[in-house]
C-alpha cells in the first residue's frame, strides 16, 4: 500500500445553506483540535519566522514608456485537439461519404488522424476508394463493423498525404513543361503497396460475412418513402 | 352494424397515445364516462382516457380490479400474448416494428433478396406462359 494513503476526508463543517456552516467558531476550534496543538507548544500557537526575503536588486527607472498604453492580450489556455469523434465512430465502422468524388459509397473506417480528419479505406478493390481522408462531418456512420485487428496503420498520418512540395527548377523553358507533365500523372509504388497490405487483411474479413462485399460496392442513395430522420444506421 | 368489441372489465386494449405507446393493457375497471382504470405486468395501475385506447379482441376472466399477481396469472391462462402475436394486427406491428429498426446493411440485404424473389417468381411465370401459349 502507497504511504499515507488517506480516506478523502468527509468536510468537517458542512454547509447548511451556501455560506452558513452547521458549527460556530468555537465549536470549530474544538473539532479542528486547535487547543491541542496549543497545548503541544505551551499555550500559544506555533509560530514560524518569516523566511528572510533577499533584498530585491534595486530597479533601475526605465529609459523608454510607451507613448499610448498597449493592452495585453487574454491569456489562452486552449490546446489543440484532434475534433472529438462521434461514439459511433469506432475502428472497422462501416461509413457512408456523403460528398465529394465518393458520394454514396461506403467506406471501413480506419482510425483518427491527429489532424481530427478520418483515415479511411474502400478498400480500393471493392469500391475504388483508396486510402483516404475524410472529414467526420461528411459521413454517417452505419452500425455495421468489420473486424480490423490484422491491420496495422500506425504509419499513416497526416503528413502521408500532405502534397509534395517539389524542388523549384530553373526555367529552361522547353524542358520545364515536359518535366512537369511527367511527374505528375504516376502514384508511386509505395503507395500502392500500402493499399495493397492495407487490404488484404480487410478484405479477408469482409469476405467472412455473406453480402457485406457487395454491400460495400454499392453507392448509398434515399429513394422514395425513407426518411432520413427516421431511419436507423 | 352492432359492436362487437365492448369496454369491459378483461377487455385487452392497445394504448394508442402517449407515454405507453404501443402497449398491451387490460382494462381493469371503469370510473366514469371517460376513463378507464388500466393494468399491465410491467406497469403501475393507472386511469387512462378511452381515448387513448383502442379495443382489441382478446378479453380475459378476471373480477374488477385484481391484485398484480392475479392479473398476470390471468394474462397467462389467457395466452393473451400468443393470441396477440399470432392475430394479423399484432403481426403487422411486429412487422412495422422490425422494419423501422433496419440497419442499412439490412436493408441491402433485403434488397438483395426482393430481387432474388422476384427474378424466381419472373420465372415461373414464363413457364407457365410458355406451357398455356
Amino acid at each position: 500500500m502507497a504511504p499515507q494513503q488517506r480516506k478523502p476526508h468527509v468536510c468537517r463543517n458542512p454547509d447548511l445553506i451556501r455560506g452558513v456552516g452547521k458549527y460556530s467558531r468555537s465549536k470549530m476550534y474544538h473539532k479542528r483540535g486547535l487547543w491541542a496543538i496549543k497545548a503541544k507548544n505551551g499555550g500559544a500557537f506555533p509560530k514560524h519566522e518569516k523566511k528572510a526575503v533577499a533584498a530585491a536588486p534595486a530597479e533601475k527607472p526605465p529609459k523608454f514608456y510607451p507613448a499610448d498604453d498597449v493592452k495585453k492580450p487574454l491569456v489562452n489556455k486552449r490546446k489543440a485537439r484532434p475534433t472529438k469523434l462521434r461514439a459511433s465512430i469506432t475502428p472497422g465502422t462501416v461509413l457512408i461519404v456523403l460528398a465529394g468524388r465518393f458520394k454514396g459509397k461506403r467506406v471501413v473506417f480506419l482510425k483518427q488522424l491527429t489532424s481530427g480528419l478520418l483515415l479511411v479505406t474502400g478498400p480500393f478493390k471493392i469500391n475504388g476508394i483508396p486510402l483516404r481522408r475524410v472529414n467526420q462531418s461528411y459521413v454517417i456512420a452505419t452500425s455495421t463493423k468489420v473486424d480490423i485487428s490484422g491491420v496495422n496503420v500506425e504509419k499513416f498520418d497526416d503528413k502521408y498525404f500532405g502534397k509534395k512540395v517539389e524542388k523549384k527548377k530553373k526555367k529552361g523553358e522547353g524542358e520545364f513543361f515536359e518535366a512537369e507533365k511527367e511527374e505528375k500523372n504516376t502514384l508511386p509504388q509505395e503507395k500502392k503497396d500500402d493499399q495493397k497490405s492495407v487490404d488484404a487483411a480487410l478484405i479477408q474479413c469482409i469476405e467472412a460475412v455473406p453480402d457485406l462485399k457487395s454491400y460495400l460496392g454499392a453507392r448509398f442513395s434515399l429513394k422514395a418513402g425513407m426518411k432520413p430522420h427516421e431511419l436507423v444506421f | 352494424m352492432p359492436f362487437k368489441r365492448y369496454v369491459e372489465v378483461g377487455r385487452v386494449a392497445l394504448v394508442n397515445y402517449g407515454k405507453d405507446y404501443g402497449k398491451l393493457v387490460v382494462i381493469v375497471d371503469v370510473i366514469d364516462q371517460n376513463r378507464a382504470l388500466v393494468d399491465a405486468p410491467d406497469m403501475v395501475r393507472g386511469q387512462m382516457n378511452f381515448k387513448r385506447l383502442t379495443l382489441t379482441d382478446i378479453k380475459i376472466e378476471i373480477k374488477r380490479v385484481p391484485n398484480k399477481k392475479t392479473l398476470i396469472a390471468a394474462l397467462e391462462a389467457g395466452d393473451v400474448k400468443n393470441k396477440w402475436e399470432n392475430s394479423s394486427w399484432g403481426r403487422k406491428l411486429i412487422v412495422q416494428k422490425k422494419r423501422a429498426s433496419l440497419n442499412d446493411f439490412d436493408r441491402f440485404k433485403i434488397m438483395l433478396a426482393k430481387i432474388k424473389k422476384a427474378g424466381v417468381v419472373r420465372q415461373e411465370l414464363a413457364k407457365l406462359k410458355k406451357e398455356t401459349a
